[in-house]
């Protein structure tokens, strides 16, 4: 039976936030009385990851999705509510809590910057009391797995941003952790480096069946490794449920493109009884519902001389562009 | 030696060999003592407490010495690397995050120790009178003497580093304690100068075990080694647990700003 690995319950987290005026009354007046007030920015939020999941967080820009990585994590304190991570309570920071987790945050950097990133995994490993020869096949281990053997020896500083970022990687998982909280892992890279991160990340959970919590506004990261979506708004779970029942839920249609042989044909088609959305000469685009494509389709091949045809899927980033700004989504 | 501090410690010695050059420019910015050592010697303020000028010479040597390798930074290394998010990675690491700015310190003192040995031998140069060897015992006192105060310089530090967690800006608060290092710690003058009332009152804070002691034990000064050892051990017990639960506190408070 799969296990819950991380458990929040009612979780919540305030900040106090100073305010100021602007000009020079604001300037004068804040000097002399600070205003501050707290500022609730995760609201009384629950949810269940079972071990091996890899869960996507989404959200608009201070959602909360980073703040509550945080906390999982044990960075930050929760003012209200509960976690347990592997059975532990993060913000307590014991030892065995922190020798199974791992926290990837964008290009922030545990490397040191003037030595070569073997320097900086040869400490992180003692740090997680490796042995060297133990620290030595993992290096050997994940840098052929992340293709950065060839890296190891060159100043962290003259490494390009994806070589870096590999590192990075490579210096946050040397304690092989059974959960990986990735804030925004790929921010930066290019098309191929991203590509290669997921690939990593994906065979790292199916080889360690690592928990992976991950947050990203490339949708790309989010599509290709994470069948759950958890959906933050405002500091509240706006969905929290599976990735594909929220696509199909939010885009219930597909736009067909048929170039049909003959205008004759299109007109005949126009007439059918189909959606139409539009038609320009032998062209024409219809709407079809998502549980009748397959039969829709046979239709129209059995009865138009069709030349080509082309299912136009939704663009996703508009899809989530649009869970992001609502607050409440029943699936 | 602990093997998470000893590997700390080797690949910070290889970090800060990359910054020999800079290293040597703030052995040599450190020659604050031998500017006072003109100062006293050419008005013969050494006459007013009875020290004569190669004790005063040696004296202002050896505070030279034990502030090379007592001086610390980690509210200026704490606090950037709070400000820019930097401690974050290293607050989830099973430890302490100081032990890092602890090493980097103990490395960046072995990497100047040439630097000030070559300084020294130009002061000799220039002082032949002041040469002088000490005995193995007091040599190895002096050591254990200037570890020490760089334990209580660096468990200051990091107390007032921690107040990163409420103030962004810890380091303000740092430069108020600036003035009572330079004046009481015995860098500017030796503490003997001082009057009597206000001698006794010195004698009561951390300042005179920073420097003073150290220096004086060193340069063969009259001191009283067991009580001076002492005051530096009970400083140790009084600001450990101080900097443990500031600590602690601290972390509660971190918002992972910058992060």
């Amino acid at each position: 039976m799969v296990q819950n690995i991380i458990d929040v319950r009612n979780l919540s987290k305030s900040f106090d936030i100073s305010s100021k005026e602007p000009g020079l009354k604001g300037t004068i007046k804040h000097f002399f009385k600070r205003q501050t007030k707290s500022l609730k920015v995760i609201k009384d939020i629950s949810f269940e990851i079972q071990e091996g999941e890899i869960v996507g967080f989404l959200g608009a820009n201070g959602a909360g999705k980073t703040t509550i990585l945080k906390m999982l994590c044990g960075l930050i304190y929760p003012s209200e509510g509960s976690i347990m991570v592997s059975g532990y309570l993060p913000f307590m920071r014991k030892e065995n809590f922190l020798k199974n987790i791992t926290l990837i945050m964008g290009q922030k950097q545990q490397l040191i910057w003037d030595l070569p990133p073997i320097e900086s995994f040869y400490l992180n490993a003692s740090i997680y009391d490796l042995d060297k020869f133990e620290a030595k096949r993992r290096i050997k281990k994940l840098s052929e797995m992340l293709e950065i053997d060839k890296e190891l020896f060159i100043p962290v500083r003259k490494l390009s941003l994806g070589q870096r970022m590999k590192s990075e990687l490579l210096a946050a998982l040397i304690h092989e952790p059974n959960i990986l909280f990735l804030d925004e892992p790929t921010l930066g890279l290019d098309i191929n480096a991203q590509r290669n991160l997921r690939k990593f990340l994906k065979k790292y959970n199916k080889e360690t069946n690592a928990t992976i919590c991950l947050t990203s506004h490339y949708m790309k990261d989010i599509t290709s490794l994470c069948k759950r979506v958890i959906c933050v708004h405002e500091g509240t779970v706006s969905y929290d449920g599976k990735l594909d029942l929220l696509l199909k839920k939010l885009s219930p249609v597909k736009e067909i493109l048929i170039v049909c042989r003959s205008e004759e044909d299109a007109i005949k088609l126009e007439n059918y009884g189909f959606n139409v959305k539009n038609k320009i000469k032998n062209e024409i685009t219809i709407k079809i519902e998502n549980n009748s494509i397959t039969s829709s389709l046979k239709t129209i091949l059995n009865n138009f001389d069709i030349e080509d045809l082309f299912i136009n899927e939704p663009p996703i980033d508009e899809i989530i562009g649009r869970v992001l700004i609502k607050k409440d989504y029943e699936i | 030696m602990n093997p998470k501090i000893f590997t700390l410690l080797k690949v910070q010695y290889s970090n800060m060999m990359e910054y020999r050059v800079e290293i040597a420019l703030w052995a040599i910015s450190g020659i604050i003592p031998f500017f006072m050592l003109n100062i006293w010697t050419n008005n013969n303020l050494n006459e007013s407490i009875n020290i004569s000028d190669v004790m005063l010479s040696r004296y202002f040597l050896c505070a030279f010495f034990v502030r090379q390798f007592s001086v610390v930074w980690v509210v200026f290394s704490f606090e950037e690397d709070s400000l820019m998010g930097k401690v974050s990675p290293y607050l989830i690491q099973p430890l302490n995050p100081f032990f890092r700015y602890f090493a980097q310190h103990l490395a960046e003192q072995i990497t100047r120790f040439p630097f000030a040995i070559l300084i020294s031998f130009f002061f000799f140069i220039f002082n032949p009178e002041s040469i002088w060897i000490p005995n193995l015992g007091i040599l190895f006192l002096s050591i254990v003497s200037t570890f020490l105060s760089f334990i209580i310089q660096f468990l200051i530090q990091s107390i007032v580093a921690c107040l990163c967690f409420w103030t962004e800006k810890a380091s303000s608060i740092e430069r108020l304690l600036f003035i009572p290092t330079l004046f009481l710690s015995g860098l500017l003058a030796p503490v003997v100068s001082f009057p009597t009332y206000v001698k006794s009152w010195i004698y009561l804070t951390p300042f005179p075990y920073l420097i003073d002691f150290p220096a004086n034990l060193l340069s063969g000064n009259e001191t009283n080694i067991s009580g001076g050892l002492s005051m530096q051990i009970l400083w140790i017990f009084l600001l450990f647990p101080l900097f443990k639960k500031i600590w602690s506190e601290g972390t509660k408070k971190y918002t992972a700003m910058g992060s």
